[in-house]
């Protein structure tokens, strides 16, 4: 892994900062990227802790402005990542639709719209689907040795 | 025509009403027990309750056989999810959605949702041709065409001339030239005078260049 000061020039955003979106914050910031989060509520960038040197945006994922100011137009990657599956889904569109973006991953918990959405072309990862997968496959690697 | 509603609302909850009394199949879906509860009680197995960007709560709405999706509900991303899930996974070729926001409308066309429709942007338009110094009012937009119809108010200080000596950009034409309650369509000899308003038809885009040709 890169340390962050050596820096690989690239710009991520990261759309949600719960959990999930400022972990991967933090992780690609130590792999040198420069990542900037939106978030619309500001106490959830706390979880990112002192040792985070991007921006944080305070504002809505669709909003034009938080955007911008999140440096989109200049991304090399886009990870989208807030609650709600819908604004995920439009989010990420506008990422590769109006942006351009060519690397855009995004988080759906529905199995079947992040199914779909695949279909029709998107980086999704529905942790559902790896979580039915893993606990399956538990109790039947389990059960097989029983 | 059988049509399925998403968002059981003001407008959704009106819009059933109306397309039963037109005798159309209609289901609504409402997301919320409360407001689903109330809907029941008067529409009865038309509404029908779930999350209606969830592919098991249309399907078991039969979206398979609907020729119309209308989503309504008080989301912009719910009502694009909706549209695109019926277009595309399902083949509804008519959808028709309500923007809540009027900052998320450009969005919608991006995504090629279409039509579009926002009570704040037409409420909007309305305003601005009430007021009476607005040079440029759009009247029609036709947004997958990309055409717009506008009505221009020409000031005092134009001069007159004959629509074909208006130097009017490439993708702009005139049709006609309303003055004192009567009016006029727009031929190239048709004659301009101060004060006229004039209806024309332009490219999204060229509104600017129009109101330049004609004002100046």
């Amino acid at each position: 892994m890169l340390d962050a000061s050596q820096g690989t020039g690239r710009h991520a955003v990261v759309v949600g900062c719960g959990r999930v979106g400022s972990a991967v914050t933090l992780r690609l910031q130590a792999a040198g990227w420069d990542v900037a989060v939106i978030d619309e509520r500001a106490e959830t960038f706390q979880r990112l802790g002192e040792g985070f040197t991007g921006i944080t945006v305070e504002g809505h994922a669709l909003d034009t402005p938080t955007l911008v100011e999140a440096g989109i137009d200049r991304a090399d990657a886009v990870v989208v990542a807030t609650n709600g599956d819908n604004t995920n889904i439009v989010c990420a569109q506008i990422a590769q639709k109006r942006y351009g973006i060519g690397c855009v991953v995004v988080r759906i918990l529905d199995p079947a719209r992040a199914a779909l959405y695949a279909e029709l072309g998107m980086r999704t990862v529905c942790p559902t689907t790896a979580a039915i997968d893993i606990l399956s496959d538990s109790v039947m690697s389990h059960t097989a040795v029983i | 025509m059988y049509i399925l509603i998403a968002g059981g609302g003001k407008v959704g909850r009106t819009l059933t009403h109306e397309l039963l009394k037109m005798r159309h199949e209609v289901t609504l879906i409402e997301q919320s027990a409360t407001r689903y509860r109330l809907l029941e009680e008067e529409l009865e197995h038309v509404a029908q309750h779930g999350d209606a960007t969830e592919l098991m709560v249309l399907e078991r709405c039969g979206i398979q056989r609907a020729e119309l999706v209308v989503a309504v509900t008080g989301d912009d991303e719910d009502n694009i999810v909706v549209c695109q899930v019926a277009r595309e996974h399902y083949g509804v070729e008519r959808v028709i959605a309500r923007v809540n926001d009027p900052r998320n409308h450009d969005l919608f066309d991006l995504l090629g949702i279409s039509p579009s429709v926002c009570a704040t942007t037409s409420i909007m338009r309305l305003i601005e041709h009430e007021l009476p110094d607005h040079e440029l009012v759009p009247l029609l937009e036709l947004r997958r065409e990309g055409l717009e119809v506008v009505e221009v108010q020409l000031g005092d200080d134009v001069a007159q001339r004959q629509v074909s000596e208006i130097p009017l950009p490439e993708g702009a034409r005139l049709i006609a030239v309303l003055r004192a309650g009567a009016s006029d369509i727009a031929g190239p000899e048709t004659i301009v005078r101060p004060g006229d308003q004039v209806l024309a038809i332009a490219r999204s885009g060229l509104e600017d260049a129009l109101r330049r040709a004609l004002l100046t």
